[in-house]
């Protein structure tokens, strides 16, 4: 304990100057700090350095060998966002075209999640529901798998031949060959012809707009379907437990009212979700935006990189054509679009009242412990 | 609306909308449980079954082969090992660096506490994806690459996990711990033998979330390794996936492996539902 104590005098910081003194000050500073050093270390070295380093990286033209800092690295300035960002080279279309995917990939993936999610929490929170345990178990489960395993298994359900298609021809539907089929939805909803002349001119990045307007591939389709399914049940969790802090009281007084099922669910029930909701929106849009494991597993970003997604391309271009700076450089622009996003949903959403989500936070935080505490009986 | 005044006033629950809600919710659960039990039964198919009839849940040639061949040509057994040596070692650090962490936060008073803490958040907010290239860098700089530190020590505190104990900490009385302080026992000690005892609960939660999350971590050991030596079963069934063993299309061995490297979390999953089911409510893995 001797040791201890002289350990953590000896590493504490000196105490600031006009700081109050007070028996076991020394020792609570000395012991705080202490006790933070682990995290601080872990977190600093892991988190904060490399993303300082990054930010050089994505300004040089280190090739990845020796160090980033050594003499041979030059400053190339704005040059590696330049390249992704503007001119017309295969640097900016190859990005152009992750943006284009991943921006289909969120615009479906985030209202469907939500829409599941919550009707499941709905048909779940029911009182007198039988099996509650059971249906909650199986819409979690997919949540707890590792990625990789669900992507091995999509890979086999949708297949030329799979499981998904198998269904589709009891109604004489004959299934596409989803994983190797490039075709933009879009596309083929408007009959699978050549672009329009007014529309084939290269655009936004140099990709035309007819191919910012394809949709997702049929082979994105399928990894739509996978997010959808092993997030619904985590989100179905979160607006669970706001609906049961609501309890069941406000919706009888509502429904002594007279109010009907949809006008509660409408008028009382949604607006006391919004807090969660804005929750599940942001979290599902910054998921969404970060797409990489399913990619790395399944597709490498074919067919026809039409499921490269920004997070595969900069982990590409880095550590396969060990073309870091742009690697690091795309990373960042990530980094910039899922602010961007969560800013403009929040102005969309009308929450520019930053007390909002956190007050909603807070609650959330309460219950769990409530939940955590409970539990342990 | 009209239909409202069909209802008695006194009637709840799922009365009228009973059978709706049922086939509904089973209809569902059908579709989110299938997949999974296809899963199964196609581990113990031949190729060309497993290619033609893909949806039949028996077959009557069943056959372990996909499972012999999946262990003499893969190094399975490795990575397996490999996944829980990584798996156990960063839980273990992970309850104990987390729960100093939170208790810190939330109890001890210091100059600096406020600001670590807008830092903790702060690094909450990051997307992990963007710190791939960055983790690499700090990882080869310090000479850590492709060995077990580098996959282990960046793994070892969750800013979401510190942000989890100190919320607990925070729950549990004060007083219990200023009766151990007057009666002379040190910061540490009132941690270690009184606070953490209490902190069960919460420590089950970490100890969940951190197995899960790092059993099923691909991104940093795809950053971290390239050695065989050092394959976790993610980046091994991943190269599987991708067509390693390849000779047809081989679903049976892939999907022979996305079972087995599922088991553990499944039976963690099993054991600890109730908590899952509750703690998940504030840590949400995408």
């Amino acid at each position: 304990m001797t040791t201890t104590e002289e350990m953590v005098r000896a590493r504490g910081p000196a105490p600031a100057p006009g700081s109050r003194r007070r028996p076991g000050f020394n020792r609570q500073t000395a012991a705080g700090w202490l006790f933070v050093s682990p995290t601080l270390l872990i977190l600093g070295v892991f988190m904060l350095l490399p993303v300082a380093m990054a930010a050089w990286v994505s300004v040089s033209d280190w090739g990845g060998r020796g160090s980033p800092w050594g003499s041979g690295v030059n400053f190339v300035g704005t040059q590696n966002y330049a390249d992704v960002l503007g001119g017309r080279g295969l640097a900016a279309r190859d990005f152009g075209t992750a943006i284009r995917n991943n921006l289909y990939y969120v615009l479906l993936v985030v209202p469907l999640q939500t829409a599941l999610s919550l009707t499941l929490a709905f048909l779940v929170n029911k009182r007198a529901l039988r099996g509650k345990g059971f249906f909650r178990t199986a819409f979690y489960f997919p949540s707890v798998t590792s990625s990789v395993a669900i992507t091995v298994l999509w890979l086999f359900l949708f297949s030329a031949s799979g499981a998904v298609n198998a269904v589709l021809s009891w109604f004489s539907i004959q299934g596409p060959n989803w994983f190797q089929d490039p075709r933009g939805l879009i596309h083929l909803m408007l009959g699978g012809g050549a672009a329009p002349p007014a529309l084939a001119q290269p655009g936004l990045f140099g990709i035309s707009a007819w191919e910012w307007l394809a949709g997702p591939s049929v082979a994105m389709t399928a990894f739509i379907f996978m997010a959808v399914f092993t997030t619904s049940g985590t989100f179905m969790l979160l607006f669970l437990a706001a609906l049961q802090a609501i309890g069941e009281e406000t919706d009888e007084a509502a429904m002594v009212d007279g109010a009907s099922t949809w006008q509660r669910f409408w008028y009382v029930t949604l607006p006391m979700l919004r807090p969660t909701l804005f929750t599940v929106l942001t979290l599902g849009m910054i998921g969404t935006w970060q797409v990489f494991d399913q990619i790395y597993t399944g597709s490498h970003g074919g067919p026809s990189k039409t499921t490269v997604t920004p997070a595969y391309l900069s982990y590409e271009a880095a550590f396969i054509a060990q073309d870091w700076g742009r690697g690091a450089a795309i990373a960042f622009v990530l980094f910039a679009i899922i602010v961007a996003f969560t800013l403009l949903q929040r102005t969309v959403l009308g929450q520019a009242d930053p007390a909002l989500p956190s007050r909603s936070q807070a609650r959330a935080d309460r219950k769990r412990q409530l939940e955590v505490r409970n539990g342990a009986k | 609306m009209a239909r409202s005044e069909a209802r008695a006033p006194g009637r709840r629950g799922i009365g009228l909308t009973a059978p709706f809600t049922y086939v509904a919710l089973i209809a569902v659960a059908f579709v989110y449980i299938f997949p999974f039990l296809v899963q199964v039964s196609n581990s113990f198919k031949s190729d060309e079954e497993a290619t033609s009839a893909g949806l039949a849940l028996w077959s009557p040639s069943w056959t372990a082969a996909a499972y012999s061949t999946l262990f003499a040509n893969s190094n399975f057994a490795l990575w397996t090992m490999n996944s829980f040596i990584v798996t156990i070692l960063v839980t273990l650090g992970r309850v104990f660096f987390v729960s100093l962490g939170g208790y810190a936060l939330a109890r001890l008073q210091f100059p600096g506490r406020t600001a670590i803490y807008a830092l903790l958040i702060a690094v909450m907010a990051v997307p992990s994806v963007v710190l791939l290239i960055p983790k690499f860098l700090v990882i080869k700089s310090l000479g850590i690459y492709d060995s077990y530190p580098g996959m282990i020590l960046p793994l070892l505190v969750d800013a979401a996990g510190v942000f989890i104990m100190k919320n607990f900490f925070e729950s549990i009385p004060v007083a219990v711990e200023e009766a151990a302080r007057i009666d002379g026992a040190g910061p540490f000690r009132t941690f270690w033998s009184i606070i953490l005892p209490m902190a069960r609960p919460a420590l089950v939660t970490i100890t969940i979330l951190s197995f899960q999350g790092s059993w099923n971590e691909l991104t940093h050991f795809i950053i971290s390794t390239q050695s065989p030596e050092l394959t976790t079963l993610t980046r091994g069934v991943a190269s599987l996936a991708s067509g390693q063993l390849s000779s047809g299309n081989q679903f049976p061995i892939k999907l022979a492996a996305a079972t087995l490297m599922t088991i553990p979390v499944a039976i963690m999953f099993f054991i600890f539902q109730k908590r899952i089911m509750n703690a998940s409510g504030g840590a949400v893995k995408e």
